[in-house]
């Protein structure tokens, strides 16, 4: 069986699995499932910076709480309805985004990281001031009534995740198609070698503008969504939108960085450890943050690039391309190592052996 | 004037605890070039190791901060060579090294309230207090200089803060140690070459910030009278950027950094009602500003990238 076969047949698997599952599962898995696809768009979003543009953040919490408010606010005080929330959420996350990622053009790596994370330390904080719910003071819950399902054939929870679903597919689609675009190539150009970027014409701070402004519309669309699946729009708890900016870094990681699929599989991964560990030891909550931290670190030694990228390797050494595709991809690894950017083929799909999707090499020492 | 001068003392006591914790931050990132994100929770796990000494051994605090130094030393460097070394180098992704320190920024956390308690708990003063009702530790006793009242602890925590730079200096500058510390920081390859031990000079580096986050975590535990799981956190971001003002390659940026943010801070709570409840905008404008401006920070040096 050849790659493609098996790439096709697994797809179909797949999509057959996803859309069987709501009629599957009862209701509380339903709202599991929805949870994991609103997770796996921030971190998709997340992916899109941190993975192919090389700028880590960790405050996309915040885009995602800003997304998550909006929806809700606009739901519950001017009574829109729910579905026409999500491009103003997606439109509002993105104009946050712009302002962060213009002084975000300054510093890169571990620094980047450094001045999201105050961006998820603050966010709570002013919506603890200004925020004045239904539900209390940084608190927003909706009518449950505003998320019914506009379909009779399918109860509430089954058209919260068919929901989710369509519009996981069509960012995926999305964040695919555009990773193999001029502009693609241009941001994984921009996180390899971001001088040399610049010497073959690419417009750095467009690139990164845009990305951050991409990334954090995905983020504030997935906070949308949260609101469906979640019937709130929280942001009593000050930790909280640093705990999900490490969540969706944690699925991206987990996952595997700058591939297309890691964030699905890491925010599955994730949602449902989390959902089936939480009351697993009674009386010891504090031990689950404990075990998450230890998992966190134990899977960046044993799965450093992801599962995704783990699994890439084991089918590579199951099935070893053909003598064909081989010297194409060593093609592929040869002008990947050289690192020219923008050229063909520098690019991460269909990954050749040996040469893991990663993130960027560290470029200097400071 | 005089509520004027009391928010500036105010703003020193904290400058001195953001100072401190700063100082840790560059000790790391010049030795070897990272951020490190768990400082604050190393830092907080070595000021509950140091409650419990206080609390279940009724040891004193002036012996109980030596040894968790000593053990935060030993701790800060077991880090460095298990779970930092392995993820970490040229070549290698700075994404892996990040979600490392975040978990032990999670792990951290929970572990100290594990293994010693999850309550606020008191601190015991190294320096002079009166009993009082409020406060199981006592509070600070005031002395009165040039008509101004100032704390005890304003005091003990500028005298600590100018004993660690004293220290640093005296390490860096004036014995062989320090400036194999510093070759190592200048060019890990060349100072390889003329025969340091370059990894035994990152763990130091990395046991060094491990003390001074752990003497830093406890004074300020004393000064706000208790610990408690949030502590360090917040004094992370404050020292984040003090540090990011300072520029994370200077010593003296940071203590100049934590200085500024710090009265910035006091001025704020004091003058500015319609920032009461979110005063994080200040340390996080003031990075904001300083990377618009001078993203090398005040006293840092630019760095030149080679293609």
């Amino acid at each position: 069986m050849t790659r493609t076969r098996l790439r096709i047949l697994v797809g179909i698997l797949v999509a057959a699995a996803a859309l069987y599952a709501p009629y599957y599962f009862q209701a509380p898995t339903n709202a599991d499932l929805s949870m994991a696809i609103y997770f796996a768009i921030a971190a998709m979003g997340l992916n899109l910076l941190t993975g192919f543009n090389g700028q880590i953040s960790i405050g996309h919490g915040a885009f995602f709480g800003v997304g998550a408010f909006t929806s809700a606010i606009l739901v519950d005080s001017y009574g829109w309805s729910y579905e026409l929330t999500l491009p103003v959420a997606a439109l509002l996350a993105a104009g946050l985004g712009v302002l962060v990622g213009i002084p975000a053009l300054r510093v890169r790596g571990l620094y980047l990281a450094l001045v999201t994370l105050g961006l998820a330390v603050l966010f709570p904080r002013v919506a603890l001031k200004y925020v004045d719910g239904t539900g209390g003071t940084a608190l927003v819950r909706p009518d449950r009534d505003s998320f019914d399902s506009l379909l009779t054939f399918l109860a509430n929870d089954q058209w919260e995740y068919v929901e989710c679903l369509v519009v996981a597919v069509v960012l995926f689609v999305l964040a695919w198609n555009l990773s193999r675009s001029r502009i693609g190539r241009a941001m994984v150009a921009v996180r390899d070698q971001e001088l040399a970027a610049s010497t073959v014409g690419i417009h750095l701070a467009r690139v990164k503008v845009g990305t951050f402004a991409l990334s954090a519309a995905y983020a504030g669309i997935a906070g949308g969504l949260s609101v469906m699946v979640d019937k709130a729009a929280d942001a009593t708890d000050p930790t909280l939108a640093f705990r999900n900016s490490i969540e969706f870094l944690v699925a991206v990681v987990i996952g595997g960085t700058a591939t297309i699929l890691g964030p699905a599989v890491g925010a599955l991964i994730l949602v449902f450890l989390r959902t089936r560990t939480d009351g697993l030891i009674e009386g010891k909550e504090i031990l689950s943050p404990a075990i998450f931290g230890a998992a966190l670190i134990a899977v960046v030694f044993v799965l450093p690039d992801g599962v995704v990228g783990g699994l890439r390797r084991l089918t590579d050494r199951l099935l070893p391309a053909r003598a064909g595709e081989e010297a194409n991809l060593a093609g592929a690894t040869a002008m990947r190592g050289d690192a020219v950017a923008g050229s063909d083929d520098a690019v991460d799909d269909p990954d050749p052996p040996g040469a893991p999707p990663g993130p960027p090499p560290t470029k200097e020492n400071p | 004037m005089d509520l004027f001068v009391s928010f500036i003392l105010n703003g020193i006591g904290n400058g001195a605890i953001y100072a401190s914790v700063a100082l840790a931050l560059v000790l790391i990132f010049r030795t070897t070039g990272l951020l490190n994100l768990a400082q604050g929770e190393m830092a907080l796990f070595s000021t509950y190791f140091a409650w419990w000494l206080t609390s279940s051994f009724g040891m004193s605090i002036f012996l109980a901060i030596p040894v968790t130094i000593v053990a935060s030393m030993a701790g800060g460097a077991a880090i460095e060579r298990t779970l930092i070394r392995p993820v970490y180098g040229p070549g290698k992704s700075q994404l892996n090294v990040l979600i490392v320190m975040l978990g032990m920024f999670l792990a951290l956390n929970a572990l100290a309230q594990l293994l010693f308690s999850d309550q606020a708990e008191p601190m015991p003063k190294p320096w002079p207090t009166n009993s009082s009702a409020g406060d199981p530790t006592g509070s600070s006793q005031i002395v009165e200089v040039l008509g101004q009242r100032i704390s005890w602890a304003t005091i003990a925590l500028a005298i600590a803060l100018v004993v660690e730079c004293v220290v640093l200096y005296v390490l860096f500058q004036r014995t062989k140690l320090g400036l194999k510390l510093r070759a190592v920081a200048n060019n890990t390859e060349s100072a390889r070459l003329v025969g340091i031990n370059s990894s035994a000079m990152l763990m130091l580096g990395w046991a060094l910030s491990a003390g001074l986050g752990a003497f830093a975590g406890t004074l300020a535990a004393s000064a706000r009278g208790s610990v408690n799981p949030g502590l360090m956190a917040i004094i992370l971001v404050y020292a984040f950027s003090a540090a990011a003002l300072g520029g994370f390659d200077s010593p003296v940026g940071a203590v100049v950094g934590g200085m500024v943010v710090a009265i910035a801070e006091a001025l704020t709570i004091g003058y500015v009602d319609a920032l009461s409840g979110i005063e994080l905008v200040v340390p996080f404008g003031i990075i904001l500003l300083v990377l618009l401006v001078r993203p090398q920070g005040l006293f840092g040096r630019r760095e030149v990238e080679r293609v």
